[in-house]
Parts: structure tokens; sequence; C-alpha cells
């Protein structure tokens, strides 16, 4: 893995977090909103892993702010679907643009 | 070009073409797929990198736990053989002109940079000693050691945060009795 510059990987974690960005732009519904969220928390994940293969071979701190941002996105996918999912009960959609109140 | 820059170069390749097909698929079943496929790449690029655990736990959370929660979720809202309405005029146009201007941004800023490796060892070992150990041993007295570097506060926080997401979504998707309205 030496032949491939840190650079080409930082490449490749930022195209991932634009195409999240894209994603982000244009869906309107939420669930698939959700997976562009989660696109971008990965590409977060890459960029943290390869700075600790990198530029500190002897410490091990990108791995746990690695493990410690899996966890939480864990809890937000969640969270985040039973909001989709209690929305769904009242609004009986999940575009974004449908719910336009915040109490019913 | 060795076999390993040709292995990540094929994994770059499979990870961004499936996270765009992601987010551009019309079926919405068929996006959770290929956001599978596109966690799955990003799990072998973990690999890759030598780092057995972070790419068991984000096979075991993102593709076990995280994508079989979406399609639960997606089951449960609408029907999945249906097309996505498509997205509002012009938008898509706009959207791909600005994600790509950031793109090119953020590429030519990271080409001015120089990184250098910044750890104690590495000036005595030489460049071509990347020695990380990341084995498991290693990570888990560290997260819990309650030393300088430890990890032990964040670990138990996370423990908290955990139970209190839980609990969060069952008060949040709890059905309502009609009589309670």
């Amino acid at each position: 893995m030496n032949q491939v510059p840190l650079s080409h990987i930082l490449f490749v974690s930022a195209a991932l977090f634009f195409i999240g960005m894209y994603g982000l732009f244009t869906r309107r519904n939420m669930i698939t909103m959700l997976m562009s969220v989660e696109l971008i928390l990965n590409s977060v994940n890459i960029n943290f892993v390869a700075f600790n293969k990198y530029l500190y071979p002897d410490k091990l701190e990108g791995v746990f702010f690695t493990l410690f941002i899996i966890a939480i996105a864990a809890a937000e996918a969640a969270v985040a679907i039973a909001i989709i999912i209690n929305l769904y009960r009242n609004f009986h959609s999940i575009d974004v643009e449908a719910a336009d109140e915040m109490k019913f | 070009m060795s076999a390993s820059a040709v292995v990540f170069y094929m994994l770059a390749f499979f990870i961004l073409a499936t996270g765009l097909l992601a987010v551009t698929s019309r079926k919405i079943f068929r996006s959770a797929i290929w956001l599978l496929f596109s966690l799955t790449g990003i799990a072998g690029l973990y690999f890759w990198l030598q780092m057995e655990f972070i790419a068991a736990v984000q096979i075991v959370v993102y593709v076990g736990g995280i994508v079989v929660l979406i399609i639960f979720s997606i089951f449960l809202t609408q029907q999945s053989g249906k097309d996505l309405p498509a997205p509002v005029r012009g938008r898509p146009v706009v959207s791909a002109l600005l994600v790509c201007a950031g793109f090119v941004l953020t590429c030519l800023l990271l080409r001015q940079y120089a990184f250098r490796p910044m750890g104690q060892s590495v000036a005595g070992a030489g460049a071509g000693n990347m020695g990380v150990d990341a084995s498991v041993g290693n990570i888990g007295a560290q997260m819990l050691s309650t030393s300088e570097h430890g990890y032990i506060l964040p670990f138990e926080v996370i423990s908290i945060l955990l139970l209190a997401a839980m609990i969060g979504c069952i008060v949040i998707a709890i059905k309502v009795k009609p009589e309670e309205k």
C-alpha cells in the first residue's frame, strides 16, 4: 500500500462526500436522504483511518474516532427511522415537502 | 503499478460507482441495495488499509444493522416497486454543478498540501515501515484504559447515548391508542 499516496485516498473520500451531498440536494424522500447522510459519514471515517495509517503510524486515535462515529451513526439512524415511521403515520408520506407542520 | 495499487483503484471505482447509483437510482429498494454494495466496498478499503477490526465493525454495524433497518423502514412506509417522484426541475443540474465545484476546490486544496508522517517512530524507522498495531487486543486495552491516552470516558458516554437512543426510539415510534388522542 506504499505505492498509493495519501492524497488519492483523500480524493476518494472527497468524491464520496460530494456524492452524498448531491443525494441530499436532489432527493426529497426521507429514507434516501438518510442514505446520503450515511455515505457522508463513511467518507469521514475513511479520512480518519487513512490519516491514522499514513501520518500517525504509532498511534490509534483515528481508529477510536472511527469506532465512535460508527456507534453514533447507528444511534442516529435508529432515531431517524423512528421519526420517519412516526411521520408516516401522521402524514401518510415521507416526502420532506409533505411534512410542513411541526405540531398536529 | 503494483497489485495492491490496482486493488485500491478497483475498490475506489467500486465504492464511487455504487455510491453514485445509490443516490441516483429511481427505485428506492435498488437504491438501498446499491448503498449496501458501497458500504461493503468501504469495508474492503479498510481491509486494504490493514484495519481488520474497523472493517469487521463496518460490516457488522453498517451492512448488518443500518442497511437492514433502512430496508425494513422502506417496507413499512411505502410500496417499494413504485418509482420515486422525479426531482424538482433543474435541481439536479444545479446541485451537480455545485457539487462538482466543491469537489474541484477540495482537490485543488489537497494537491497543494504536502502530507508528512508526524509520529515519533517514523523518523527512526524510515518511510517504508507502516507500523500501526491495530490488533483487537491493543485497541481494547487502550479503549478501556484509565490512564492518560485511555478512552474509558467516551466509551461510557457512548453506552449511555446508545441506551438513550434505544429508549427514545421506543418512545417516538410507540403507537398512540385512538381513545387517548
